[in-house]
Order: structure tokens, then C-alpha cells, then sequence
């Protein structure tokens, strides 16, 4: 098992230098380079900039020189934590991401555990009682989950939350602690208003997961070692607890590996919409304003938590299926 | 009831409800079991063995559903008392699943699929006593390792530890026979327990069973399509076709004097040694009936050579005694007929 672990982390840095490089290469799509649009855009705003710093920043980001020397300044500077200045905040990027970032992630999280709280219980209903009323109804309910996109869903609601009980349902927190700094109580606030996008965003990933879930243990269900353990004398709840959901729930956990990163990014238009303090929305701004640097930073960010979501996926595969431990070590 | 017999099955029909019809998978079947006799079920592919111990065990899945008869059955250490139908009780009952695994136990048919692959073998052993013993994971360890090393696994405290899919073919079906026993049951059902593995393991495994059967004086009903292996073990033999008894009796009775023509021709195919290397084999001509397409009366008239025409394709024949212990269901010995449906 360490074994496994230890290989699979040595994979990371070669990954993150591949992704890095993506990253740059967005970075540098936007014609012009960056000190220029800098220039003009505090031209535009009616300050300037004298020629002395303007060279001093051309070198900083090695502008006269290759492509590669460029990637080399930024990926050092990043290592070293220096994620550079955002053009349009005209702030560092690594305090517009932090805070973000965290509630991102918090966000993400918590997603996460709703879907796999609905998600196993409906597939498994749906599977040991297939063709009940209950089957046919999430059958459905599940096809309209995945059909809908999100934002719809949130518009839906945030609209029906509106006319009815004349409430907004917008952003993470209340307003008196939106800029507030992190207490016990701004915790109980964020809990207070994170069930909402946790529900919206984990609709189509739990409508998702509960047909898989149910088409993997439809297959179980049938395996000899079903009648073995009912030949045995267990009790039938337990033996699907215990045999063929062990084994439907893999493919599950493999596809965290993908799920996480979807519901960082693919929170981007919810987000937006709900008004949310994650960096979906400051991702959609930083491309609107080609503010680069901080649009690429945000992409590598993503890029970094899909790693981290399918080393954590492959772990949790190998600790549940002691095949798939074996082979790799 | 004979107190000597412990499992006694009177006229059992289990049917299928599919989509396309009513398979009669098992179709009024009547067979004793007594203490420490080896019935051996044999028949064809399809004929109903499975689902005749499926029945009795009272694990038929839906589609699958068992429609009469009854299976009477004597718990352990009521000698005296009058036998329990095990069709009265719950099937996910807890009285049936205490008998269930504790009292009548299952060797399956492939022991790699009846174990779960991301479970270790002890963990599988260990639920099979706790399920019916109240003792703690040690004592139920003990047990197993115990009942390991009985059924002739080396190393039994590491195999413990190791998943169904690191051990050999033989060693795996061992496993299996000492999951049945840690119960110490009473009647042992073995659902062709040596078709997945190969000839050498499986005398082995043969002779395995035979010594623990005799030893512990269990009664066993084993299911199998090779006549071989049913006169190496059984006592006692059920000719099934098509989910009907044609014929049984005892062992040595079957073998030397079948009186039912699918006895007999099943009896011929099987090869000698004193057969010569390109003589053919003598086969049963024509094929298996479907399920859903039985024909009228006996199931077996088409490839029967015996076959009386408006008789055998008309009525259904029922089992009649031919001597005090063997009985056949066939219009060349009684004309008892079954009542038409």
C-alpha cells in the first residue's frame, strides 16, 4: 500500500510540470504582451508609468526573450509563491485566490459528501427493489437531474425562494460577515447558506451516481457469492451492504478522480449566478478582462486539484480493492 | 417419518415466471434423506439439480418462485419431535436463516464466484460462524483455522489472511468445505462441487468429502452431471430430467439394473476402458427440450427408444415402486399416471 502511494506522489510533479505548461501557454495566447496592456491600461485609467519600470517589469517576466525563458521566470517565481500581480484588481493574485480558493473548496467538499449521502441510498434502493414504484420515480427524478443544467436549477430557485418567501439566496454568507475575518460564527453563517449551492451543484452528480450505482449492483446482485452468503444464513441487508456494494461502489470511487475537478469547475456558471465567493466567478472575470496571469494561475489551480482529487481517488480505490493493491505494488 | 430421515421432499414444483412463459424448473419431485446416507442428484444441464437444493435451502430468486409441495425437515437435537415444512417458514425469516448455513450448509458449484474477491478468506470464514455462534472474532478465528486444517489446508492461520483469488483451484473448494462445517451442520448440500476443478484435485476433493461425511456421520445431497463421480460417492441416486425424477434408488441398484430408459442410455454413454480408441460413444439422440416447449407426458418420449405411442405422448407417468427400495416413473413398469392439469 505505501508502495503504492509513494508512486503515485512521484507521479505529481511530472504531472503539475505538464499542466504548467498548459497553463503558461494560456497565458500567452492573448496577442501583446502583458506589460503593454498593463501600460495601456493604466493609461487608460489616466495614470502612467515611467520608462525605468516599464523595463523593469518587461524583465521581471522576460519579454524580450524566448518562450521558454518566460515559462522559466513564472514557474520559478510561482515556486517560490510569488504568483505575480493581477492587472485588472491591481492586487497580488495569490490574496485575490486564497480566500476563494478555501470557500472552493469547502464548497466543493461538502458537494461532494451530499451526493454520495443521496446518490448510494437511491442506487441501492433502485437496485434491490428494480422495477418498484420507487425505482421507476427516481428513475425519472434522476433523468430530470441530470437533464437540467445547474444554473437553471439555481434560477429556478432563486426565483421560486424570491416570489414566495421574498428571500435572496445569493453568495455564502450574510452581509455583515462577508468581509469579516474567519470567527466561529462566520463558520455557522457559511453553514447556514452553503446547503444551498451544495444542493444545486450535487443534483446532477447525484442523479449521475445513482444510475451508475444502480446499474453496477444490478450486475452484482445475480453473483454467485450472493447465494454463498444467503446459503450462509445472513440477513439480506446486510449481505448487500456488505458483498455486492463493496464491490459496485469502485467504479464510483474512481470516477472522484473526475467528479472533484467537475464540480470546482463546472461550479463556474452557478457560481456566477448565485453570486458565490469561489474563483469560478474570478476565473470568468479574469477572461473577460484577458487578465492573464490571473486566469492561468486559476487554471493551474484547477489543474492542481484534479490531481490531488484523482491521487486521493486512486488511494481510496486501492485501500477498498485489494486487487487493484496488489497489482500496482 | 422414518426417524432415521431427516430431510424428507414430497412432490416440490418451483417455477419461473419469465417474460416469455413459466419455466417448470422443478416439477413435482419426491426424495428421502436420511442420517448419514449421500443421495446423489444427477441429470443433465437444465434438468432442475440447482434449483431442487435452491428450493430446499429456500434461496430461489425472483423470478423464481417454489408453488408446492413440501419439504420436511428435522432440526438438530429434536430427534423426537415431529419434522418442521421448511415452505411454512420465511424464507429471509430468522428461523429459516438460522437452519440456513447453521444446520444445512452449501458447497457451490464454483468457489471462485462464491467468494467474494475483495474479502479475505478469513473474513468470509469467520462471518459464516459468527452468523450462528455467539462468540468473538478470536474464538470464531480458532474455529476456522481449526476446520482448515481438518479439510487438509497447510498453513491454515496465514491463509487467513489471503484473498480467494491467491489460492489454488483445490485450495479455494477447500475453503468452501470448511465454510460449510464450522457450523457443524447436519446435512451438507454439495452443488457439483468438482466441476471447476481439475480430475487429480478433484479425487482428492471427492475422497475429502467421502472421509468427513463418514466421519462426522452427516447426511449430504450431492448434485452432479458425472455418473463417475456418483458412484464413487453416493449412497443413494435421483435420475432427474427436465425437473422430474425418473428414476431412484439405491446405488449399486441404479448402476446394475436401471430400469428406466434414460438410465440406462445415460449409463451407456459412458466410455469404458475396455472400449476400443475410434469407437464412437453411443449419445442419447435429439436434444433437451426447452423449458418453455415440454412436450406432453413424459418429458423424455422424443429421444425415448421405449417410447409408446398415444401413451407415453399423452399421459404423464408417476413414480411406481419396482422393488422396496427403487421406484420409476415410466409406462414400461406401471401404468400410474399423473392427473391432467
Amino acid at each position: 500500500m505505501l508502495v503504492f502511494i509513494l508512486k503515485r506522489l512521484m507521479l505529481l510533479p511530472v504531472l503539475m510540470f505538464v499542466f504548467s505548461i498548459v497553463s503558461f501557454i494560456l497565458i500567452q495566447a492573448p496577442p501583446g504582451d502583458f506589460v503593454t496592456s498593463y501600460v495601456a491600461e493604466l493609461a487608460a485609467s489616466g495614470s502612467s508609468m515611467d520608462q525605468v519600470q516599464i523595463e523593469a517589469l518587461r524583465n521581471l517576466y522576460g519579454l524580450d526573450q524566448p518562450a521558454y525563458v518566460q515559462y522559466f521566470k513564472w514557474i520559478s517565481r510561482i515556486l517560490q509563491g510569488d504568483l505575480g500581480l493581477s492587472l485588472d484588481f491591481q492586487k497580488p493574485i495569490s490574496e485575490l485566490i486564497g480566500q476563494r480558493l478555501l470557500l472552493t473548496v469547502i464548497l466543493g467538499l461538502a458537494t461532494l459528501i451530499f451526493t454520495f449521502m443521496v446518490a448510494l441510498p437511491i442506487g441501492i434502493i433502485s437496485a434491490t427493489r428494480q422495477y418498484s414504484f420507487f425505482d421507476y420515480f427516481f428513475t425519472v427524478f434522476n433523468y430530470v437531474g441530470v437533464a437540467t443544467p445547474t444554473f437553471m436549477t439555481a434560477l429556478i430557485l432563486m426565483w421560486f425562494a424570491f416570489s414566495n418567501f421574498g428571500i435572496t439566496i445569493t453568495g455564502l454568507f450574510s452581509p455583515e460577515f462577508a468581509d469579516a475575518s474567519w470567527s466561529f460564527a462566520k463558520a455557522v453563517d457559511l453553514a447556514k447558506h452553503i446547503w444551498l449551492p451544495m444542493v444545486i451543484l450535487g443534483l446532477d452528480g447525484t442523479a449521475r451516481l445513482a444510475r451508475i450505482l444502480r446499474a453496477n449492483l444490478l450486475d452484482e446482485l445475480n453473483k454467485p457469492y450472493m447465494e454463498m452468503a444467503r446459503a450462509k444464513g445472513m440477513p439480506e441487508w446486510k449481505l448487500v451492504l456488505k458483498y455486492p456494494l463493496r464491490l459496485a461502489i469502485n467504479p464510483l470511487v474512481s470516477s472522484l478522480g473526475w467528479y472533484l475537478p467537475l464540480i470546482f469547475s463546472g461550479s463556474l456558471i452557478v457560481a456566477t449566478v448565485l453570486n458565490l465567493p469561489t474563483i469560478g466567478p474570478l476565473l470568468l472575470r479574469s477572461l473577460i478582462s484577458q487578465d492573464m496571469f490571473l486566469a492561468g494561475t486559476i487554471v493551474l489551480t484547477y489543474f492542481g486539484l484534479a490531481v490531488i482529487g484523482t491521487l486521493l481517488s486512486d488511494i481510496l480505490l486501492a485501500w477498498l480493492d485489494p486487487r487493484i493493491r496488489m497489482e500496482e505494488a | 417419518m422414518n426417524p432415521d430421515i431427516i430431510l424428507s421432499i414430497r412432490n416440490l414444483k418451483t417455477r419461473f415466471f419469465l417474460d416469455e412463459g413459466t419455466a417448470k424448473a422443478v416439477d413435482g419431485v419426491s426424495f428421502d434423506v436420511s442420517r448419514g446416507q449421500v443421495v446423489g442428484i444427477v441429470g443433465e444441464s437444465g434438468c432442475g439439480k440447482s434449483v431442487t437444493i435452491k428450493s430446499i435451502l429456500g434461496i430461489v430468486q425472483k423470478p423464481g418462485e417454489v408453488v408446492g409441495g413440501e419439504i420436511f425437515y428435522r432440526r438438530r437435537d429434536d430427534g423426537v419431535q415431529e419434522p418442521i415444512n421448511l415452505r411454512d417458514l420465511d424464507d429471509r425469516g430468522e428461523e429459516m436463516r438460522d437452519i440456513r448455513g447453521n444446520e444445512i450448509a452449501l458447497i457451490p458449484q464454483e468457489p471462485m464466484a462464491a467468494l467474494s474477491p475483495v474479502h479475505t478468506i478469513g473474513n468470509q470464514l469467520i462471518e459464516a460462524v459468527r452468523l450462528h455462534r455467539d462468540v468473538s472474532r478470536e474464538e470464531a478465528a480458532n474455529i476456522c483455522i481449526a476446520r482448515m486444517g481438518e479439510v487438509g489446508i497447510s498453513n491454515p492461520e496465514e491463509r487467513m489472511g489471503v484473498y480467494s483469488w491467491e489460492l489454488s483451484g483445490g485450495l479455494r473448494q477447500r475453503v468452501m468445505i470448511a465454510m460449510a462445517l464450522v457450523c457443524g451442520p447436519k446435512l451438507l448440500i454439495a452443488d457439483e462441487p468438482t466441476t471447476a476443478i481439475d480430475v487429480t484435485t478433484q479425487a482428492q476433493v471427492l475422497n475429502l468429502l467421502r472421509r468427513l461425511q463418514k466421519e462426522q456421520n452427516l447426511a449430504m445431497i450431492f448434485i452432479t452431471h458425472d455418473l463417475g463421480v456418483i458412484a464413487q460417492i453416493a449412497d443413494y441416486v435421483v435420475v432427474m430430467y427436465l425437473g422430474r425424477v425418473m428414476e431412484q434408488g439405491p446405488v449399486d441398484d441404479i448402476f446394475h439394473n436401471p430400469q428406466h430408459p434414460y438410465t440406462s442410455a445415460l449409463l451407456a454413454s459412458i466410455p469404458t476402458i475396455h472400449s476400443g480408441t475410434r469407437e464412437e460413444l453411443p449419445t442419447i439422440g435429439g436434444s433437451i427440450p426447452h423449458p418453455f416447449n415440454r412436450p406432453k407426458g413424459c418429458p423424455f418420449y422424443p429421444r425415448c427408444p421405449g417410447f409408446i405411442p398415444g401413451k407415453c405422448d399423452r399421459f404423464t407417468p408417476v413414480p411406481s415402486p419396482v422393488s422396496d427400495k427403487q421406484s420409476v416413473a415410466c409406462f414400461l413398469h406401471s401404468d400410474a399416471a399423473e392427473e391432467t392439469e
